[in-house]
């Protein structure tokens, strides 16, 4: 087999972007830059084929089972803690996280390790916090939570449009990434493997629902661990599971040097360190397609062991990809097969890399296990950019069928058949929006989107979901006009913000109005001060009944007594 | 739910005990979780040199202290459901089984 990745240029996002540190964030979970079409990589096509031959026929299973409204959305309530945990860990190592991190380790050692923390301590949080609410008061949806006791009309559109948002944002992202990286690794044209994605997420969705879904996001989770488990292994073993002579080597042929074992560049300033943190932190627990995995699961005792299970999971794979980044370093740098090397015969370690800095931890899948092991990590990116997009599809789908057609524009007056049609009408359309999206965002610079995507979760989403929750006082209009002012002003700053004004609008540099990439930090206080103020200035009748009704609820998250149970079947 | 059952709830000794040790105890775990991160990044702020202390060979501070802030993530989730999935839903179970 040809070397998969034959590409020439790739001025990759991330080697640009860790110069910042809320500029690495933005383009680690994006794959960034042009790419080559590598040659055809047969290998790995067989073994996707193989992917896609089992989730199709899990997905015809699913089919099978998926009848009502619960098993659509839900997959009946019946995912067990473990499984749903597998899943939420699967939802969260994308393969752009998996490919962006490593190279932030390859390329800046300890600053790889900052940024993974930051993805991770979110989860303890989201579960001493809301979970079991969460999974006590909502069915399908998180507008379910936002909406208990209050107006479901301007609620429900405020909940979907920052999901719709948010959902749109991830989505262009990955089927960018997902465009570019199968030209890299499989050799196919950027449109049809766009296309291609495109169509096996419809499928999935459409026929097999929340039960398909967590299935091909189980197996991609357990591949992908296996994968990276097994190249972390291979690396250690080539040190004798001696760490310090693998830090040693590290430091040894890094151009950096000894600086890869300390906080680098990463971190611009104490604003943006913290502003990246609450967004990472808080924007966890607003994106909807994370918040609906918690619906799939019969009671709050599974919420929360789905908690714990994937934080062990998405813990132990941010270890893996620190040891496969300096895995790279050892293994990759002083191989001048894996640069562009120039004619008398140097090559840049950090910015040579063939196929783009993004592709170190594919090239140390070659050198540990040669061609069959490249084909076989080549087939799990590819699957894990498929499980991620069908996901997200789910979510944004549920948002416009639950909540906009059922409740907003149907007023509840609705079966659950229409329901359910809408719903697959809904995943057709957005499948179709994001072909289209995917290839008219080619050549954009997408590396903004899913810190934009983030920061709106974490300013929109968050808010509304805690305050409705845990405080008594929230009324429509605090919650629609604070949840409002979050969203817009996330997206003002990011716009305004260096990231765009400079690097997509092409403005100088040093000219954005906004100082920061993340504007987490004084937009997500914005949406809880907002909230606040609207609410206590809300003296109307509607307000006192809203308060009034606080308590059944509070009883309902508390004990769990009313609450969605799983289906019989 | 109706009113009635709303207020014999409300009423039980039992689910003021509930709600009270529950969130406290979640609320403690969040300030150590939050505290242990927000520490970690104003060191990554302010300090960064101190991340680079060496403690044997090449291997600096950083290194072990970054592994423990993920292996406290997981032990502090497993502490949390440990006790909820067992004091606290007995407890829970309880109230439910009294309003009956």
């Amino acid at each position: 087999m040809k070397r998969a990745t034959a590409a020439l240029a790739a001025a990759s996002g991330l080697a640009a972007a860790v110069l910042s540190f809320s500029g690495a964030a933005l383009a680690a979970d994006a794959i960034t830059g042009a790419v080559q079409k590598a040659e055809t990589n047969w290998t790995a096509i067989v073994m996707f084929l193989a992917f896609v031959a089992g989730t199709l026929g899990i997905t015809y299973w699913a089919a099978s089972k998926t009848k009502t409204a619960k098993d659509f959305y839900s997959a009946g309530g019946g995912i067990t803690g473990f499984q749903n945990g597998l899943a939420i860990a699967g939802d969260y190592m994308s393969a752009a996280s998996f490919l962006g991190i490593s190279a932030l380790v390859y390329g800046s050692g300890y600053d790889g390790v900052i940024y993974s923390i930051g993805f991770l301590v979110g989860w303890p949080v989201i579960l001493f916090l809301i979970a079991e609410q969460l999974r006590n008061l909502g069915k399908y949806t998180f507008a379910d939570v936002a909406s208990y006791r209050l107006q479901q009309t301007p609620i429900r559109t405020l909940a979907a449009s920052g999901s719709l948002v948010v959902v749109a944002l991830y989505l262009i992202a990955q089927m960018v990434g997902a465009g570019k990286l199968i030209q890299l690794l499989f050799g196919l044209d950027y449109a049809y493997a766009v296309v291609m994605v495109g169509i096996l997420m419809i499928m999935y969705v459409t026929f097999g629902g929340m039960l398909a879904t967590t299935w091909v996001q189980i197996i991609k989770a357990v591949l992908l661990l296996s994968g990276a488990s097994f190249m972390a292994i291979m690396v250690l073993v080539h040190y004798g599971f001696n760490f310090g002579a693998l830090f040693q080597a590290a430091v040894d042929v890094h151009p950096k040097g000894i600086a890869i074992m300390q906080p680098g560049t990463l971190v611009k300033d104490p604003v943006s360190a913290i502003s990246l943190g609450i967004a990472l932190m808080f924007g966890t627990a607003g994106l909807p397609h994370i918040l609906m995995r918690f619906f799939t699961v019969a009671d709050a005792k599974e919420a929360r062991k789905s908690v714990f299970y994937a934080t062990g999971f998405i813990g132990y794979f941010y270890i893996l990809t620190f040891i496969i980044g300096f895995g790279a370093i050892v293994l990759l740098m002083n191989d001048p097969s894996y640069f562009k090397v120039a004619a008398d015969g140097t090559y840049n370690k950090l910015t040579g890399v063939q196929g783009g800095a993004n592709m170190v931890a594919i090239h140390l899948a070659k050198a540990v296990g040669g061609d069959l092991f490249l084909g076989f990590i080549s087939a799990v990116a590819f699957a894990t950019i498929l499980a991620v997009v069908s996901g997200l599809t789910l979510a944004g789908a549920s948002a416009v069928s639950h909540d906009l057609y059922a409740s907003v524009f149907r007023r509840g007056r609705v079966n659950e058949v229409q329901e359910i049609r809408v719903s697959k009408m809904a995943t057709v359309a957005l499948g179709v929006l994001a072909i289209v999206l995917g290839i008219a965002f080619e050549q954009q610079n997408i590396a903004f989107m899913v810190g934009l995507a983030f920061a709106i979760a974490a300013s929109a989403n968050f808010p509304i979901i805690v305050l409705s929750m845990f405080w008594s006082k929230l009324t429509t209009n605090g919650a629609l006009i604070g949840g409002f002012m979050g969203l817009i002003s996330a997206t003002v700053l990011v716009v305004l913000g260096p990231a765009v004004w400079e690097g997509v609008l092409g403005n100088v540099k040093g000219s954005a109005p906004f100082p920061y990439d993340n504007p987490a930090i004084f937009s997500v206080p914005l949406a809880f001060i907002g909230s606040w103020l609207f609410s206590i200035l809300d003296k109307s009748q509607n307000a006192r009944d809203e308060e009034a009704a606080y308590e059944a609820q509070y009883i309902r998250s508390q004990t769990g007594l009313g609450a969605e149970g799983a289906s019989s079947h | 739910m109706h009113a009635e059952l709303t207020k014999k709830i409300r009423n039980n000794p039992k689910f003021v005990e509930l709600t009270t040790k529950r969130t406290a105890y979640g609320w403690k775990l969040s300030i150590l979780m939050l505290v242990i991160y927000y520490g970690f990044i104003l060191v990554v702020a302010f300090a960064p040199k101190l991340l680079g202390t060496p403690v044997s060979g090449v291997i600096t501070l950083g290194i072990p202290l970054g592994v423990l802030i993920i292996v406290s993530a997981f032990i502090l989730t497993g502490i949390y459901v440990r006790r909820a999935n067992s004091e606290f839903d007995e407890l829970n179970r309880q109230i439910i089984e009294e309003t009956k």
